[in-house]
Protein backbone atom coordinates (compact mmCIF):
# COMPACT_ATOMS: atom_id res chain seq x y z
CA UNK A 1 0.00 0.00 0.00
CA UNK A 2 1.35 3.53 -1.10
CA UNK A 3 0.95 6.56 1.25
CA UNK A 4 -2.47 7.92 2.46
CA UNK A 5 -3.68 10.84 0.64
CA UNK A 6 -5.66 13.87 1.84
CA UNK A 7 -8.44 14.90 -0.46
CA UNK A 8 -10.90 18.15 -0.34
CA UNK A 9 -14.63 16.53 -0.79
CA UNK A 10 -17.65 19.10 -0.57
CA UNK A 11 -14.92 21.13 1.13
CA UNK A 12 -13.81 18.40 4.05
CA UNK A 13 -10.64 17.21 4.04
CA UNK A 14 -10.49 13.20 4.13
CA UNK A 15 -7.38 11.50 4.37
CA UNK A 16 -7.74 7.97 2.62
CA UNK A 17 -5.04 4.64 1.87
CA UNK A 18 -3.36 5.58 -0.96
CA UNK A 19 -3.83 3.89 -4.22
CA UNK A 20 -7.94 4.21 -3.42
CA UNK A 21 -9.93 5.49 -6.21
CA UNK A 22 -12.50 8.31 -5.70
CA UNK A 23 -15.78 6.81 -5.38
CA UNK A 24 -14.02 4.67 -2.57
CA UNK A 25 -13.19 7.47 -1.06
CA UNK A 26 -16.82 9.57 -1.43
CA UNK A 27 -18.22 6.34 0.53
CA UNK A 28 -16.12 6.24 3.39
CA UNK A 29 -16.80 10.03 3.86
CA UNK A 30 -20.22 8.99 3.86
CA UNK A 31 -21.51 10.18 0.46
CA UNK A 32 -23.96 8.32 -1.10
CA UNK A 33 -25.22 11.16 -4.20
CA UNK A 34 -22.58 11.26 -6.56
CA UNK A 35 -24.71 13.44 -9.44
CA UNK A 36 -27.94 14.57 -10.16
CA UNK A 37 -29.42 12.56 -13.30
CA UNK A 38 -30.63 15.62 -16.45
CA UNK A 39 -33.96 15.11 -15.14
CA UNK A 40 -32.16 15.92 -11.26
CA UNK A 41 -32.56 12.51 -9.33
CA UNK A 42 -29.55 11.67 -7.33
CA UNK A 43 -27.76 8.79 -8.48
CA UNK A 44 -24.74 6.58 -7.10
CA UNK A 45 -22.36 4.50 -8.70
CA UNK A 46 -23.88 1.28 -10.56
CA UNK A 47 -21.02 -1.06 -12.67
CA UNK A 48 -18.05 -0.24 -10.32
CA UNK A 49 -15.69 -0.85 -14.09
CA UNK A 50 -16.19 2.51 -15.77
CA UNK A 51 -18.67 1.44 -17.99
CA UNK A 52 -22.76 3.31 -16.38
CA UNK A 53 -20.97 7.10 -15.93
CA UNK A 54 -23.71 6.84 -13.09
CA UNK A 55 -20.83 7.53 -10.54
CA UNK A 56 -19.48 10.90 -12.17
CA UNK A 57 -18.14 13.80 -10.07
CA UNK A 58 -16.34 16.98 -10.51
CA UNK A 59 -12.80 16.64 -9.83
CA UNK A 60 -10.21 19.97 -10.09
CA UNK A 61 -13.00 21.35 -11.66
CA UNK A 62 -13.50 19.10 -14.41
CA UNK A 63 -16.99 17.79 -14.07
CA UNK A 64 -18.34 14.16 -15.27
CA UNK A 65 -14.94 12.25 -14.22
CA UNK A 66 -16.02 8.89 -13.84
CA UNK A 67 -14.83 8.07 -9.53
CA UNK A 68 -14.77 4.77 -9.93
CA UNK A 69 -11.78 5.02 -12.42
CA UNK A 70 -9.86 7.82 -10.58
CA UNK A 71 -6.98 7.33 -8.32
CA UNK A 72 -7.14 9.72 -5.50
CA UNK A 73 -4.21 12.12 -5.39
CA UNK A 74 -2.91 14.03 -2.71
CA UNK A 75 -4.77 17.93 -2.48
CA UNK A 76 -7.24 16.05 -5.06
CA UNK A 77 -10.68 18.86 -5.06
CA UNK A 78 -13.84 16.88 -5.03
CA UNK A 79 -17.31 17.29 -5.25
CA UNK A 80 -20.58 15.33 -5.44
CA UNK A 81 -24.24 16.44 -6.65
CA UNK A 82 -23.56 18.62 -9.63
CA UNK B 1 4.60 8.55 -38.31
CA UNK B 2 3.93 11.12 -35.64
CA UNK B 3 5.50 11.08 -32.69
CA UNK B 4 2.60 9.31 -30.74
CA UNK B 5 2.34 6.67 -32.61
CA UNK B 6 3.33 3.00 -31.72
CA UNK B 7 3.66 -0.36 -33.74
CA UNK B 8 3.20 -3.82 -32.93
CA UNK B 9 3.31 -7.10 -34.31
CA UNK B 10 0.41 -8.38 -31.91
CA UNK B 11 -1.71 -5.30 -29.94
CA UNK B 12 -3.77 -6.66 -27.44
CA UNK B 13 -6.87 -4.74 -26.58
CA UNK B 14 -8.13 -5.43 -22.89
CA UNK B 15 -5.58 -6.75 -19.82
CA UNK B 16 -8.21 -9.33 -18.06
CA UNK B 17 -7.22 -13.26 -17.96
CA UNK B 18 -7.96 -13.53 -21.95
CA UNK B 19 -5.69 -10.57 -22.68
CA UNK B 20 -3.06 -11.26 -20.40
CA UNK B 21 -2.94 -14.90 -21.43
CA UNK B 22 -3.03 -13.68 -24.96
CA UNK B 23 -0.14 -11.10 -24.75
CA UNK B 24 1.70 -13.91 -22.32
CA UNK B 25 1.63 -16.03 -25.62
CA UNK B 26 2.54 -14.27 -28.57
CA UNK B 27 5.22 -12.17 -26.30
CA UNK B 28 6.89 -15.95 -25.70
CA UNK B 29 6.87 -16.68 -29.10
CA UNK B 30 9.16 -13.51 -29.78
CA UNK B 31 6.46 -11.38 -31.41
CA UNK B 32 6.78 -7.41 -30.36
CA UNK B 33 3.70 -7.48 -28.23
CA UNK B 34 1.54 -4.32 -26.42
CA UNK B 35 -1.34 -5.00 -24.24
CA UNK B 36 -3.58 -1.76 -23.63
CA UNK B 37 -6.19 -1.48 -20.78
CA UNK B 38 -8.30 1.26 -20.38
CA UNK B 39 -8.33 1.22 -16.80
CA UNK B 40 -5.00 2.01 -14.55
CA UNK B 41 -4.74 -1.78 -13.21
CA UNK B 42 -3.83 -5.12 -14.98
CA UNK B 43 -6.10 -8.21 -14.51
CA UNK B 44 -9.36 -7.21 -15.80
CA UNK B 45 -12.15 -6.79 -13.24
CA UNK B 46 -12.06 -10.76 -11.91
CA UNK B 47 -8.76 -10.09 -10.95
CA UNK B 48 -8.79 -6.51 -9.64
CA UNK B 49 -6.40 -5.74 -7.04
CA UNK B 50 -4.18 -8.73 -7.66
CA UNK B 51 -1.22 -6.64 -8.83
CA UNK B 52 -0.57 -5.82 -4.92
CA UNK B 53 -3.07 -7.94 -3.10
CA UNK B 54 -1.92 -11.79 -5.03
CA UNK B 55 -4.70 -13.66 -3.13
CA UNK B 56 -5.53 -15.65 -5.88
CA UNK B 57 -2.41 -17.73 -7.17
CA UNK B 58 -3.58 -17.62 -10.96
CA UNK B 59 -3.72 -13.87 -11.08
CA UNK B 60 -0.34 -13.50 -9.63
CA UNK B 61 1.05 -16.42 -11.57
CA UNK B 62 -0.26 -15.02 -15.33
CA UNK B 63 0.70 -11.43 -14.10
CA UNK B 64 4.64 -12.83 -13.54
CA UNK B 65 4.63 -14.85 -16.81
CA UNK B 66 3.38 -11.29 -18.20
CA UNK B 67 6.31 -9.59 -17.31
CA UNK B 68 8.62 -12.31 -17.65
CA UNK B 69 7.52 -12.36 -21.45
CA UNK B 70 8.33 -8.63 -22.34
CA UNK B 71 5.34 -7.53 -23.52
CA UNK B 72 4.81 -4.35 -23.53
CA UNK B 73 1.99 -2.96 -20.60
CA UNK B 74 -0.26 0.39 -21.24
CA UNK B 75 -2.50 1.73 -19.37
CA UNK B 76 -5.42 3.80 -18.79
CA UNK B 77 -5.85 4.03 -22.68
CA UNK B 78 -8.60 3.03 -23.84
CA UNK B 79 -8.86 2.18 -28.26
CA UNK B 80 -11.95 4.67 -29.02
CA UNK B 81 -11.27 4.29 -32.73
CA UNK B 82 -9.91 2.76 -35.64
CA UNK B 83 -7.82 5.21 -38.00
CA UNK B 84 -7.47 3.31 -40.98
CA UNK B 85 -6.58 -0.18 -40.91
CA UNK B 86 -4.50 -1.83 -39.21
CA UNK B 87 -4.17 1.68 -36.73
CA UNK B 88 -5.92 2.01 -33.56
CA UNK B 89 -6.39 5.50 -31.81
CA UNK B 90 -6.37 5.60 -28.27
CA UNK B 91 -6.59 8.06 -25.63
CA UNK B 92 -4.53 8.05 -22.56
CA UNK B 93 -4.10 10.81 -19.52
CA UNK B 94 -1.22 12.40 -21.71
CA UNK B 95 -2.96 12.49 -24.64
CA UNK B 96 -3.73 10.59 -28.18
CA UNK B 97 -2.17 7.74 -29.12
CA UNK B 98 -1.40 5.55 -31.80
CA UNK B 99 -1.01 1.84 -32.22
CA UNK B 100 -0.38 0.18 -35.20
CA UNK B 101 -0.61 -3.18 -35.23
CA UNK B 102 -0.35 -6.39 -37.69
CA UNK B 103 -2.51 -8.70 -35.54
CA UNK B 104 -5.13 -7.45 -33.01
CA UNK B 105 -6.57 -9.48 -30.42
CA UNK B 106 -9.59 -8.34 -28.66
CA UNK B 107 -10.07 -9.51 -24.87
CA UNK B 108 -12.44 -6.79 -23.84
CA UNK B 109 -14.27 -8.76 -21.60
CA UNK B 110 -17.94 -8.69 -20.59
CA UNK B 111 -19.76 -6.23 -18.48
CA UNK B 112 -23.16 -6.66 -16.22
CA UNK B 113 -26.97 -7.15 -17.46
CA UNK B 114 -28.85 -5.00 -15.82
CA UNK B 115 -32.83 -5.30 -16.39
CA UNK B 116 -34.83 -2.17 -15.01
CA UNK B 117 -37.50 -2.24 -12.36
CA UNK B 118 -38.58 0.55 -10.26
CA UNK B 119 -36.53 2.21 -7.97
CA UNK B 120 -33.43 0.88 -9.90
CA UNK B 121 -31.90 4.07 -10.56
CA UNK B 122 -31.68 4.82 -6.24
CA UNK B 123 -28.00 5.14 -5.05
CA UNK B 124 -27.67 2.32 -3.42
CA UNK B 125 -28.73 -0.06 -6.24
CA UNK B 126 -25.13 -1.44 -7.14
CA UNK B 127 -24.68 -3.83 -9.48
CA UNK B 128 -23.78 -7.24 -8.49
CA UNK B 129 -20.35 -7.08 -9.77
CA UNK B 130 -20.02 -3.55 -9.62
CA UNK B 131 -20.44 -3.43 -5.75
CA UNK B 132 -17.69 -6.50 -5.91
CA UNK B 133 -14.98 -4.33 -7.32
CA UNK B 134 -15.96 -1.25 -5.47
CA UNK B 135 -15.26 -3.87 -1.96
CA UNK B 136 -12.37 -4.80 -3.59
CA UNK B 137 -11.04 -1.41 -4.32
CA UNK B 138 -12.10 -0.83 -0.22
CA UNK B 139 -16.11 0.05 -0.59
CA UNK B 140 -16.96 0.12 3.47
CA UNK B 141 -19.66 -2.76 3.92
CA UNK B 142 -18.94 -3.72 7.23
CA UNK B 143 -22.67 -3.91 9.61
CA UNK B 144 -24.62 -2.72 6.01
CA UNK B 145 -27.33 -4.53 4.94
CA UNK B 146 -27.31 -6.42 1.83
CA UNK B 147 -29.88 -8.13 -0.87
CA UNK B 148 -28.27 -9.99 -3.76
CA UNK B 149 -30.60 -10.13 -6.13
CA UNK B 150 -30.11 -11.76 -10.26
CA UNK B 151 -28.94 -14.95 -11.18
CA UNK B 152 -25.91 -17.13 -11.93
CA UNK B 153 -22.89 -18.23 -10.24
CA UNK B 154 -21.84 -15.05 -9.57
CA UNK B 155 -24.27 -14.76 -6.59
CA UNK B 156 -21.95 -16.96 -4.42
CA UNK B 157 -18.58 -15.49 -5.27
CA UNK B 158 -20.04 -12.02 -4.81
CA UNK B 159 -22.48 -12.47 -1.41
CA UNK B 160 -18.94 -14.50 0.51
CA UNK B 161 -16.63 -11.19 -0.74
CA UNK B 162 -19.66 -8.53 0.68
CA UNK B 163 -19.32 -11.00 3.66
CA UNK B 164 -15.83 -11.22 3.91
CA UNK B 165 -15.81 -7.13 4.08
CA UNK B 166 -18.49 -7.34 7.07
CA UNK B 167 -21.76 -7.25 5.50
CA UNK B 168 -25.00 -8.51 6.80
CA UNK B 169 -26.39 -10.50 3.65
CA UNK B 170 -30.09 -10.09 4.19
CA UNK B 171 -31.16 -12.79 1.28
CA UNK B 172 -29.78 -14.09 -2.07
CA UNK B 173 -32.26 -13.92 -4.30
CA UNK B 174 -31.37 -16.22 -7.48
CA UNK B 175 -34.19 -15.94 -10.53
CA UNK B 176 -33.90 -19.60 -11.80
CA UNK B 177 -35.89 -22.42 -10.05
CA UNK B 178 -34.50 -25.18 -7.77
CA UNK B 179 -34.60 -27.84 -10.52
CA UNK B 180 -32.36 -26.31 -13.18
CA UNK B 181 -29.99 -25.61 -9.94
CA UNK B 182 -30.01 -29.05 -9.08
CA UNK B 183 -29.73 -30.20 -13.24
CA UNK B 184 -26.80 -28.00 -12.98
CA UNK B 185 -25.17 -29.22 -9.96
CA UNK B 186 -25.22 -32.36 -11.19
CA UNK B 187 -23.05 -31.54 -14.48
CA UNK B 188 -20.99 -29.82 -12.34
CA UNK B 189 -18.20 -32.83 -11.78
CA UNK B 190 -17.79 -33.35 -15.29
CA UNK B 191 -16.99 -29.72 -16.33
CA UNK B 192 -13.54 -28.29 -15.79
CA UNK B 193 -14.27 -25.18 -13.92
CA UNK B 194 -16.96 -27.08 -11.87
CA UNK B 195 -14.83 -27.31 -8.65
CA UNK B 196 -14.34 -23.53 -8.25
CA UNK B 197 -18.24 -23.67 -8.60
CA UNK B 198 -19.08 -25.88 -6.48
CA UNK B 199 -16.04 -24.54 -3.95
CA UNK B 200 -17.88 -21.24 -3.88
CA UNK B 201 -21.84 -22.95 -3.07
CA UNK B 202 -20.09 -24.78 -0.41
CA UNK B 203 -18.63 -21.71 1.00
CA UNK B 204 -22.00 -19.99 0.88
CA UNK B 205 -23.27 -22.72 2.47
CA UNK B 206 -21.19 -22.89 5.07
CA UNK B 207 -21.66 -18.60 5.96
CA UNK B 208 -25.67 -19.50 6.43
CA UNK B 209 -26.43 -16.98 3.46
CA UNK B 210 -30.11 -17.44 3.10
CA UNK B 211 -30.09 -18.74 -0.83
CA UNK B 212 -33.50 -18.50 -2.33
CA UNK B 213 -34.03 -20.00 -5.62
CA UNK B 214 -37.50 -18.68 -7.72
CA UNK B 215 -36.82 -15.57 -6.25
CA UNK B 216 -36.36 -12.33 -7.76
CA UNK B 217 -36.69 -8.60 -7.24
CA UNK B 218 -39.73 -6.54 -8.38
CA UNK B 219 -39.47 -3.02 -7.13
CA UNK B 220 -36.87 -0.48 -4.66
CA UNK B 221 -37.89 1.89 -2.59
CA UNK B 222 -36.68 4.67 -1.07
CA UNK B 223 -36.23 8.51 -1.20
CA UNK B 224 -32.58 10.28 -1.56
CA UNK B 225 -31.05 6.25 -2.14
CA UNK B 226 -32.24 3.08 -1.10
CA UNK B 227 -34.05 1.98 1.76
CA UNK B 228 -36.12 -1.34 1.02
CA UNK B 229 -36.73 -3.73 -1.61
CA UNK B 230 -39.56 -5.86 -2.67
CA UNK B 231 -39.22 -9.23 -3.70
CA UNK B 232 -41.28 -12.26 -5.20
CA UNK B 233 -41.56 -16.00 -5.43
CA UNK B 234 -44.16 -17.84 -7.05
CA UNK B 235 -45.76 -17.98 -3.44
CA UNK B 236 -45.63 -14.47 -1.83
CA UNK B 237 -44.66 -11.13 -2.34
CA UNK B 238 -42.70 -9.29 0.71
CA UNK B 239 -40.52 -6.55 1.36
CA UNK B 240 -36.48 -6.45 2.83
CA UNK B 241 -35.43 -3.19 4.45
CA UNK B 242 -31.47 -3.20 3.28
CA UNK B 243 -28.10 -0.27 2.72
CA UNK B 244 -27.81 -1.68 -0.22
CA UNK B 245 -29.45 -4.08 -2.98
CA UNK B 246 -26.82 -5.81 -5.59
CA UNK B 247 -28.67 -6.49 -8.47
CA UNK B 248 -27.54 -7.65 -11.56
CA UNK B 249 -28.78 -10.92 -14.52
CA UNK B 250 -25.92 -12.28 -15.87
CA UNK B 251 -23.26 -11.08 -18.22
CA UNK B 252 -23.17 -9.31 -21.77
CA UNK B 253 -20.43 -9.61 -23.96
CA UNK B 254 -18.61 -6.49 -24.56
CA UNK B 255 -19.06 -5.90 -28.69
CA UNK B 256 -18.42 -2.34 -29.47
CA UNK B 257 -14.87 -2.56 -30.86
CA UNK B 258 -15.89 -6.40 -33.09
CA UNK B 259 -18.41 -4.49 -34.27
CA UNK B 260 -16.64 -1.36 -34.63
CA UNK B 261 -14.26 -3.39 -36.81
CA UNK B 262 -16.69 -5.39 -38.92
CA UNK B 263 -16.40 -8.65 -37.12
CA UNK B 264 -19.31 -11.05 -37.56
CA UNK B 265 -21.27 -11.45 -34.51
CA UNK B 266 -24.33 -13.83 -33.99
CA UNK B 267 -26.50 -14.30 -30.90
CA UNK B 268 -25.24 -11.33 -28.89
CA UNK B 269 -21.67 -12.92 -29.30
CA UNK B 270 -18.22 -12.75 -31.87
CA UNK B 271 -18.54 -15.34 -34.42
CA UNK B 272 -14.89 -17.16 -34.51
CA UNK B 273 -12.89 -19.84 -36.13
CA UNK B 274 -10.84 -22.36 -34.50
CA UNK B 275 -7.81 -20.14 -33.78
CA UNK B 276 -9.91 -17.24 -32.58
CA UNK B 277 -10.00 -15.39 -35.58
CA UNK B 278 -13.23 -13.09 -36.16
CA UNK B 279 -14.69 -12.88 -39.98
CA UNK B 280 -12.17 -9.48 -40.08
CA UNK B 281 -8.71 -10.91 -41.24
CA UNK B 282 -5.87 -10.80 -38.67
CA UNK B 283 -7.98 -10.21 -36.01
CA UNK B 284 -8.67 -12.45 -33.12
CA UNK B 285 -11.27 -12.22 -30.23
CA UNK B 286 -11.11 -14.40 -27.01
CA UNK B 287 -12.88 -14.55 -23.70
CA UNK B 288 -16.23 -13.49 -23.16
CA UNK B 289 -16.88 -11.16 -26.70
CA UNK B 290 -16.95 -14.94 -27.49
CA UNK B 291 -19.61 -16.16 -25.76
CA UNK B 292 -19.66 -16.08 -21.18
CA UNK B 293 -17.54 -18.82 -19.47
CA UNK B 294 -15.57 -16.77 -17.31
CA UNK B 295 -12.02 -17.44 -16.07
CA UNK B 296 -11.17 -20.97 -17.31
CA UNK B 297 -12.42 -19.73 -20.67
CA UNK B 298 -10.60 -16.34 -20.83
CA UNK B 299 -7.19 -17.79 -20.03
CA UNK B 300 -7.57 -20.73 -22.41
CA UNK B 301 -9.28 -18.88 -25.39
CA UNK B 302 -6.63 -16.32 -24.97
CA UNK B 303 -3.83 -18.33 -25.37
CA UNK B 304 -4.91 -19.60 -28.65
CA UNK B 305 -4.93 -16.44 -29.76
CA UNK B 306 -2.08 -15.00 -28.60
CA UNK B 307 -0.48 -18.29 -30.52
CA UNK B 308 -2.71 -18.31 -33.64
CA UNK B 309 -1.60 -14.42 -34.02
CA UNK B 310 2.27 -15.39 -33.50
CA UNK B 311 1.95 -17.61 -35.99
CA UNK B 312 2.13 -20.65 -33.93
CA UNK B 313 -1.07 -22.74 -34.76
CA UNK B 314 0.31 -26.11 -33.72
CA UNK B 315 0.74 -24.61 -30.06
CA UNK B 316 -2.75 -23.34 -30.43
CA UNK B 317 -3.80 -26.63 -31.63
CA UNK B 318 -2.47 -28.38 -28.13
CA UNK B 319 -5.38 -26.11 -26.28
CA UNK B 320 -8.70 -26.84 -28.24
CA UNK B 321 -9.82 -30.29 -25.64
CA UNK B 322 -9.28 -27.94 -22.71
CA UNK B 323 -11.08 -25.27 -24.74
CA UNK B 324 -14.13 -27.71 -25.79
CA UNK B 325 -14.55 -28.48 -21.85
CA UNK B 326 -14.75 -24.81 -20.98
CA UNK B 327 -17.43 -24.24 -24.15
CA UNK B 328 -19.27 -27.16 -21.93
CA UNK B 329 -19.45 -25.55 -18.83
CA UNK B 330 -20.57 -22.43 -20.75
CA UNK B 331 -23.65 -24.28 -22.51
CA UNK B 332 -24.67 -25.68 -18.10
CA UNK B 333 -24.86 -22.03 -17.44
CA UNK B 334 -26.59 -21.13 -19.91
CA UNK B 335 -29.50 -23.67 -19.25
CA UNK B 336 -29.35 -23.13 -15.65
CA UNK B 337 -29.50 -19.69 -15.68
CA UNK B 338 -32.01 -18.40 -18.73
CA UNK B 339 -33.74 -15.66 -17.55
CA UNK B 340 -37.33 -15.80 -16.67
CA UNK B 341 -39.80 -13.69 -18.61
CA UNK B 342 -40.94 -12.31 -15.08
CA UNK B 343 -37.53 -10.50 -14.68
CA UNK B 344 -37.34 -8.92 -18.53
CA UNK B 345 -40.54 -7.24 -17.68
CA UNK B 346 -40.66 -6.20 -14.19
CA UNK B 347 -40.11 -2.13 -15.48
CA UNK B 348 -43.70 0.13 -14.92
CA UNK B 349 -44.71 2.91 -17.50
CA UNK B 350 -42.46 5.19 -15.52
CA UNK B 351 -39.41 3.29 -14.84
CA UNK B 352 -36.65 4.95 -16.61
CA UNK B 353 -35.29 2.17 -19.15
CA UNK B 354 -31.93 5.52 -20.35
CA UNK B 355 -29.96 5.92 -17.19
CA UNK B 356 -28.36 8.73 -18.88
CA UNK B 357 -31.35 10.52 -20.66
CA UNK B 358 -33.97 9.44 -17.88
CA UNK B 359 -36.16 8.08 -20.48
CA UNK B 360 -39.31 6.03 -19.52
CA UNK B 361 -40.50 2.63 -20.72
CA UNK B 362 -43.58 4.65 -21.76
CA UNK B 363 -41.88 7.48 -24.04
CA UNK B 364 -39.62 4.28 -25.28
CA UNK B 365 -43.06 2.15 -26.11
CA UNK B 366 -44.16 4.35 -28.65
CA UNK B 367 -40.93 3.36 -30.94
CA UNK B 368 -40.76 0.26 -33.08
CA UNK B 369 -37.05 -0.31 -33.13
CA UNK B 370 -34.06 1.56 -31.45
CA UNK B 371 -32.84 3.78 -34.08
CA UNK B 372 -36.28 5.97 -34.04
CA UNK B 373 -36.00 5.80 -30.42
CA UNK B 374 -32.81 6.93 -30.29
CA UNK B 375 -33.45 9.69 -32.66
CA UNK B 376 -37.06 11.14 -30.30
CA UNK B 377 -35.80 10.24 -27.57
CA UNK B 378 -31.74 10.47 -26.99
CA UNK B 379 -32.12 6.62 -25.38
CA UNK B 380 -28.77 4.83 -25.87
CA UNK B 381 -27.21 8.03 -26.57
CA UNK B 382 -25.18 9.77 -23.51
CA UNK B 383 -22.29 8.95 -21.80
CA UNK B 384 -22.93 5.26 -21.55
CA UNK B 385 -23.57 5.01 -24.90
CA UNK B 386 -26.19 2.25 -24.58
CA UNK B 387 -23.97 -0.03 -22.56
CA UNK B 388 -26.59 0.01 -19.51
CA UNK B 389 -29.78 0.28 -21.42
CA UNK B 390 -28.59 -1.67 -24.59
CA UNK B 391 -29.35 -5.07 -22.76
CA UNK B 392 -32.47 -3.67 -21.29
CA UNK B 393 -34.33 -2.68 -24.51
CA UNK B 394 -33.09 -6.04 -26.32
CA UNK B 395 -34.86 -7.77 -23.10
CA UNK B 396 -37.71 -6.08 -23.24
CA UNK B 397 -38.43 -4.99 -26.86
CA UNK B 398 -36.18 -7.18 -28.69
CA UNK B 399 -34.69 -4.25 -30.08
CA UNK B 400 -31.06 -4.71 -31.25
CA UNK B 401 -28.04 -2.37 -31.51
CA UNK B 402 -26.91 -2.19 -35.17
CA UNK B 403 -23.61 -0.38 -35.54
CA UNK B 404 -21.22 1.32 -33.84
CA UNK B 405 -19.78 4.89 -35.10
CA UNK B 406 -16.65 5.74 -33.65
CA UNK B 407 -15.84 7.21 -30.86
CA UNK B 408 -16.80 4.04 -29.34
CA UNK B 409 -16.40 5.47 -25.77
CA UNK B 410 -16.61 9.26 -24.62
CA UNK B 411 -13.60 11.33 -25.66
CA UNK B 412 -11.77 14.59 -25.38
CA UNK B 413 -11.83 16.53 -28.22
CA UNK B 414 -8.19 17.14 -28.96
CA UNK B 415 -8.11 13.14 -28.61
CA UNK B 416 -10.16 13.57 -31.84
CA UNK B 417 -7.96 16.26 -33.92
CA UNK B 418 -5.78 15.32 -36.73
CA UNK B 419 -3.47 13.41 -35.25
CA UNK B 420 0.06 14.28 -34.91
CA UNK B 421 -0.84 18.46 -34.59
CA UNK B 422 -1.04 17.59 -30.93
CA UNK B 423 1.96 17.65 -28.73
CA UNK B 424 4.88 15.23 -28.53
CA UNK B 425 4.35 12.71 -26.46
CA UNK B 426 7.41 9.45 -25.82
CA UNK B 427 8.25 8.34 -29.19
CA UNK B 428 9.44 4.84 -30.10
Amino acid sequence: MTEAVTLTINGRPVRVPGGTVVAVALALAGESRFRRSVAGHPRGPLCGMGVCFECCVTIDGRPHCRSCQTLCAEGMEVRTDD
Amino acid sequence: MTNESFRFEVVVVGAGPAGLAAACAAAECGRRTAVLDATPWLGGQIWRGQETKSDSGSAKRWLTRLHAAGAVVVRQTAVVATLRPGVLLAESPEGPREFGWEKLILTIGARELFLPFPGWTLPGVVGIGGLQVLVKAGWPLAGKKVVLAGSGPLLFAAAAEYRAAGADIVIIAEQTNWAKLIRFGLTLPRLAPGKLFQAAMYKTALLRVPYRPGCWVTSAQGVDGLESVTLRSARKTWTERCDYLAAGFGLLPSLELPRLLGCRLEDGAATVNDRQESSQAGVYIAGEPTGIGGEGRALVEGLIAGFAAAGRPERAERLFRRRRRTWAFSRAMDQAFALRDEVKNLADPETLICRCEDVTRRELEKYCDWRSAKLQTRCGMGPCQGRICGGAVEKLFGWEAESNRPPVFPVKIATLREPGSGPGGASE
